[in-house]
């Protein structure tokens, strides 16, 4: 039976790890590489890196963490930030990259999904989605939440389907780091509407909110960082809580 | 010492950077004449069976491949590396294997599950064999693929897992020296570490 994935997700800036409130006021959560080794000591399913900053200079500093990481963690990586062309994402599968999270670029370039999908497979091609809710409405935003775009999530999701992305990560800005609770109104919508699998992201603050994430609705992964960086809970932790209340998960 | 293929299709990276965090000497095979020199090899890779095969064909590596398994030699092919030592593949046509094991790789029948099988899934024995030796048979492993080896014989069957349908998640030859995992046992954590630290261990059938 295919079990649902639980995906800590590091966000970057210069080579350390970060964490803020809906996409602002970031805090130093430590060093990703030191943190991954932690994730992989405690059988975390995946981990996803963010390159937050992808307009900096400093972008040499991230490949390298994946590169390190990519060394001792052996379950799958994924990472997003900045990636434009198909240079970029062959450079990074081949620094130990699985997959890569493209958000930004997916709106004007349908290709590079396209390419990308079948030079490498599409389950390596992963499409970031950043959404806000607004007047009762998803809009949906690029460059880490700055510009909104005018197209429907649904179109986007459709397009991206029909593009060969593998996996669409979904996430609510205005959940980022509240800990208040996964939208799930937002993840069913989107389950509603794609085949694909989705990797639900935003809001995670206690293992009810997990749970409760993968028993309405059909995500196949949930992303979360602070609720692990904040606090003393652990991916152990919630992996026992999840299996008690009957969600399939991995077996050590 | 083992020998991982490289043949233009996908990332070699995952599995040497393994086999080196278990302190297992590894050299990358980009020639036909090096196969000589180990005494293990792993055929990696992701990616279409015939433009694998393709690619295969051109380098000179098919005889060398099967007079390394017809030697009694260790060989063991992961994910897209297991679905080419079936007798023929489906993808995009239908085209000659390394027919190592004898079976046909064809779309995972997953009925109304969606493609591709991605995540972690168990395993269930059939047949054992040394590959297993000590490896929980309760832990989950990391899959992505979207076709599956369907094989002839079912005495060649060591695991199945299920995904809508069982499919068969290891499989091996009569000599059981040649093994072919469904899998990232690379990508699968601790107990998929164990089962190539066991490939590395197994002498000659």
């Amino acid at each position: 039976m295919l079990k649902q994935r639980l995906i800590p997700t590091l966000l970057l800036r210069n080579g350390r790890m970060v964490k803020g409130k809906q996409f602002t006021d970031y805090r130093d959560t430590g060093d990703p590489v030191y943190a991954s080794r932690v994730y992989n000591a405690q059988y975390v399913d995946e981990l996803a890196f963010l390159d937050i900053d992808a307009t900096n200079e400093n972008r040499s500093t991230n490949r390298d963490v994946i590169a390190r990481v990519s060394k001792e963690c052996f379950m799958p990586l994924s990472i997003g930030g900045g990636i434009r062309t198909i240079d970029d994402i062959r450079e990074l599968l081949l620094i130990g990259a699985d997959k890569v999270i493209i958000n930004s670029a997916a709106y004007q370039d349908h290709k590079l999904i396209r390419d990308g999908a079948e030079k490498f497979g599409s389950q390596c091609i992963i499409v970031g989605i950043d959404v806000r809710k607004v007047n009762g409405e998803y809009k949906l935003y690029r460059n880490s939440g700055r510009e909104e775009i005018n197209i429907s999530l649904v179109e986007h999701m459709n397009n991206m389907e029909k593009s060969g992305a593998g996996e669409l990560f979904i996430n609510n800005i205005d959940r980022d780091g509240e800990m208040n609770g996964y939208d799930l109104e937002l993840l069913s919508l989107v389950n509603k509407n794609t085949n694909l699998p989705i990797i639900g992201c935003g809001g995670a603050g206690n293992f009810k909110h997990l749970a409760d994430a993968y028993k309405t609705t059909q995500v196949s992964a949930l992303a979360m960082a602070s609720i692990f960086h904040f606090g003393d809970n652990n991916p152990i932790r919630a992996r026992a809580y999840l299996k008690n209340n009957g969600v399939k998960i991995k077996e050590i | 010492m083992i020998g991982i293929l490289d043949y233009g299709m996908g990332n070699l990276s995952s599995v040497r950077n393994a086999l080196s965090f278990l302190q297992i000497e590894n050299v990358i095979l980009s020639s036909p004449d090096q196969i000589a020199g180990v005494s293990h090899m792993i055929i990696p890779g992701v990616g279409a069976f015939g433009a694998a095969m393709e690619n295969i064909a051109r380098a000179g590596f098919i005889d060398p491949i099967a007079t390394f398994a017809n030697s009694g030699k260790p060989l063991l092919g992961i994910c897209l590396g297991m679905q080419l030592l079936a007798t023929e593949g489906t993808e995009p046509a239908i085209c000659r294997g390394l027919d190592l094991i004898k079976g046909r790789v064809e779309l995972l029948p997953s009925k109304n599950l969606s493609l591709p099988h991605m995540g972690w899934n168990g395993i269930n024995l059939q047949s054992e064999h040394t590959i297993l030796e000590g490896v929980k048979m309760s832990a989950d492993f990391y899959f992505v693929h979207s076709f599956v080896f369907m094989p002839a014989y079912k005495s060649n069957v060591v695991t199945t897992t299920e995904y809508g349908t069982d499919f068969t998640s290891i499989i091996t030859n009569e000599r059981r020296n040649v093994i072919g995992i469904q899998f990232h046992p690379e990508k699968s954590q601790k107990q998929g570490l164990k089962i190539l630290d066991n490939f590395s261990k197994m002498s000659n059938a």
